[in-house]
């Protein structure tokens, strides 16, 4: 047991699947001699050299091409597209190659490609190195998706993607890259489609993702000394989405908040109350909530942005709201 | 050519034609059996495309469809050339390039019918044939992303030492736009063993390709860019087609890296079903149907001392294998409604939710 950032993780975990699969290759914009913009690879190059760590142009569909190319043919693949915003540059590749490779070809190939991609605001960045775009690839059939929270869960989950035959794109939140916990010595390795539950409760499920979590947390304990016994989820995958640790929640609680940082229309959370509205209905005791990031782009100004991503005040405001 | 702001600048079959310019044969020391091979499979392309053509009017095949009529060298002396453990891909125009790479007639007919016995049991069509175990590595019906995935599997023959080389075919129109561009730019960084090879039909879909590009030779003016070898070559001649490819092939997997071949050539129809390809020069149309690919071999075998009667038979026999390919498909039962649900994911299903 050491303490190790959510950063350090994520170089950590690569490793320990390249040295498990001598075949897994490793691609993208100064991943390589950089270490990564936000050095989360460092020392990977040093460790497995330039014919499996490489640099790339900036070029981010010839990097998800040859990613996918490559994965066709059996060869599993880690491509680093450096912010989810520049997703929208690839999304051909992201959305209409990747995804549908194997369902078009009726299972002739598999795509063993994990894009790892740092995501979300709070880094004063503005409107275009700062969006939550989880739920651009939640909607897309064809691909798994993946936001860690935590050092630990960073390897184990980005252990799981690695090994997980079908493509998934791996969100790490910018926001959480310093902090810390005590992660286990020797291989982590997690599984796709677990949701944990991180603190229990007895009147509200609470379930977040990534920066949320601990935002959600750290409201729940404030909602405590108010007499209010809240459950936060980590939902970490949103495909495979797992509906059963959720819908027992809210069975148990009889309320369902979302907390979400990508912006309102057609987020994650809409599913997930659109899930429980249907098929826990007779649980509930009050309307489902969605905390979400407004429908906006995101501002730059510490001030504003802080404004605009849902944060602990906010989300105890909105649960004592439904309260009164 | 620019587009002025001249009245009837989008007259398209008003322009000047641009006629095919025949260099005669070119003298290829080949075996006999490589020239049978070759007029083979122009027989075999033509003729399939040509029934494709027949089951669309039928209404048999639904959807749209886009033909290679008339641009079958390419595919042709590209698959004489190749070896079968390399990888090829091709464009929603991609029928002739997945027969050419060894698939059968009777899955590819069926696949377009939409049947349980198609490549891909009714789930891609007409414009998504692949045959991964025969290292067809698909059709790409969006322009541009397929050239990105031909630098991958590329890639994967050189991590491997493979002396794997892939075949990236595409059109003319493809050179316009960003996945072009990085794709070569990428495969000459890294020195992949791969081939892009433009099919210039000189229109992309319904616009002559010189109105809407910079230069005159659509990928081989951009070759240099990339550190490429500009290379123009006679697209309905298949020896100069497979000649082209033995050596870029070769090229490849010797490890000197990539090249772009553009290859001229013409379609007989339309872009797709829907086109009438009133946009052409009617003089230009004429001059390139009797400038062929079949024509031009046919005539060359016979010069060559070849008989009547040898070509004839091939002609038949190819004939007669597309009847039976076609009863074939046509006999193939309807895709289950159950595989509406699988092969999403490796484990054959469609799951969303653990």
């Amino acid at each position: 047991m050491a303490e190790l950032t959510y950063r350090d993780a994520v170089a950590r975990g690569i490793a320990q699947e390249m040295r498990r699969d001598p075949n897994l290759v490793f691609l993208g914009e100064d991943v390589a001699a950089a270490g990564g913009v936000f050095k989360t690879t460092v020392g990977l190059l040093e460790e497995f050299g330039p014919d499996r760590v490489r640099d790339t142009p900036i070029s981010e569909q010839a990097i998800l091409g040859a990613a996918a190319g490559a994965a066709m043919t059996g060869v599993p693949v880690i491509a680093e597209i450096m912010f989810s915003d520049f997703l929208a540059v690839c999304f051909d590749l992201v959305a209409n190659e990747i995804a549908k490779l194997r369902y078009m070809t009726d299972g002739q190939v598999s795509v063993p490609i994990v894009i790892r991609t740092a995501n979300g605001g709070g880094s004063r960045f503005g409107a275009q190195h700062s969006q939550s775009v989880e739920n651009w690839c939640m909607m897309i059939p064809g691909l798994k998706v993946v936001a860690p929270s935590t050092a630990t869960d960073v390897i184990g989950l980005l252990a799981a993607s690695i090994r997980d035959p079908d493509p998934v794109v791996f969100f790490e939140h910018k926001s959480l890259m310093a902090t810390k916990e005590d992660v286990p010595d020797g291989d982590i390795v997690d599984e796709l489609g677990k949701a944990r539950v991180v603190r229990e409760g007895s009147d509200v499920t609470i379930v977040a993702l990534a920066l949320m979590v601990p935002r959600a947390v750290a409201a729940a304990e404030r909602l405590g000394e108010q007499g209010i016994s809240a459950e936060v989820i980590d939902a970490r995958t949103l495909v495979p989405l797992d509906t059963g640790t959720i819908l027992s929640s809210v069975e148990r609680t009889g309320r369902l908040v979302t907390v979400e940082e990508n912006p309102r229309l057609c987020g994650w959370g809409a599913e997930v109350a659109s899930l429980v509205a249907h098929e826990v209905f007779w649980s509930l005791d009050a309307p489902i909530v969605r905390i979400t990031t407004p429908h906006i782009p995101l501002p730059a100004a510490d001030i504003l942005e802080d404004e605009t991503i849902p944060s602990v005040d906010r989300i105890v405001e909105t649960v004592l709201g439904e309260w009164a | 050519m620019s587009i002025s702001t001249d009245e009837g600048r989008y007259d398209y079959a008003t322009r000047p034609v641009r006629a095919p310019r025949p260099e005669g044969d070119p003298g290829l020391d080949l075996r006999d059996e490589t020239r049978l091979s070759l007029y083979t499979r122009l027989q075999e392309l033509r003729q399939v495309e040509k029934r494709a053509y027949d089951l669309f009017m039928q209404n048999l095949v639904k959807g749209t469809s886009h033909l290679s009529l008339g641009m079958e060298a390419i595919s042709a002396g590209f698959g004489e050339a190749l070896r079968p453990d390399d990888y090829v891909f091709a464009t929603y125009r991609g029928h002739a390039h997945t027969l050419s790479k060894g698939s059968s007639m009777d899955s590819v007919l069926a696949e377009l019918l939409g049947r349980a016995n198609g490549l891909m049991g009714g789930k891609g069509g007409s414009m998504h044939l692949s045959d991964a175990d025969r290292g067809m590595m698909g059709s790409y019906a969006i322009i541009g992303a397929h050239l990105t995935l031909a630098n991958g599997t590329a890639w994967s023959a050189q991590l491997r030492n493979s002396g794997q080389v892939t075949v990236c075919f595409f059109g003319d129109g493809t050179t316009n736009i960003g996945a072009f561009h990085e794709a070569l730019n990428l495969a000459k960084v890294w020195n992949l063993p791969v081939v892009f090879v433009c099919e210039n039909n000189l229109y992309m879909e319904y616009t002559p390709i010189d109105y809407i590009t910079a230069v005159a030779n659509p990928a081989a003016d951009r070759a240099s860019a990339y550190g490429l070898e500009p290379m123009i070559i006679d697209g309905n001649d298949v020896d100069v087609v497979y000649d082209t490819a033995r050596k870029l092939l070769e090229r490849a997997r010797q490890g000197e890296g990539p090249s772009l071949v553009e290859a001229i050539t013409y379609r007989s129809g339309g872009h797709s079903r829907a086109d009438p390809a009133k946009y052409r020069p009617p003089a230009e149309v004429e001059a390139w149907k009797e400038y062929d690919p079949i024509i031009v071999y046919h005539q060359r075998l016979l010069d060559r001392g070849f008989s009547e009667s040898t070509l004839t038979e091939i002609s038949n026999r190819v004939a007669d294998q597309v009847d039976r390919a076609t009863a074939a498909a046509k006999a193939g039962a309807q895709p289950p409604l159950e595989s509406i649900f699988t092969e999403l994911w490796a484990d054959g299903g469609s799951a969303w939710r653990s």
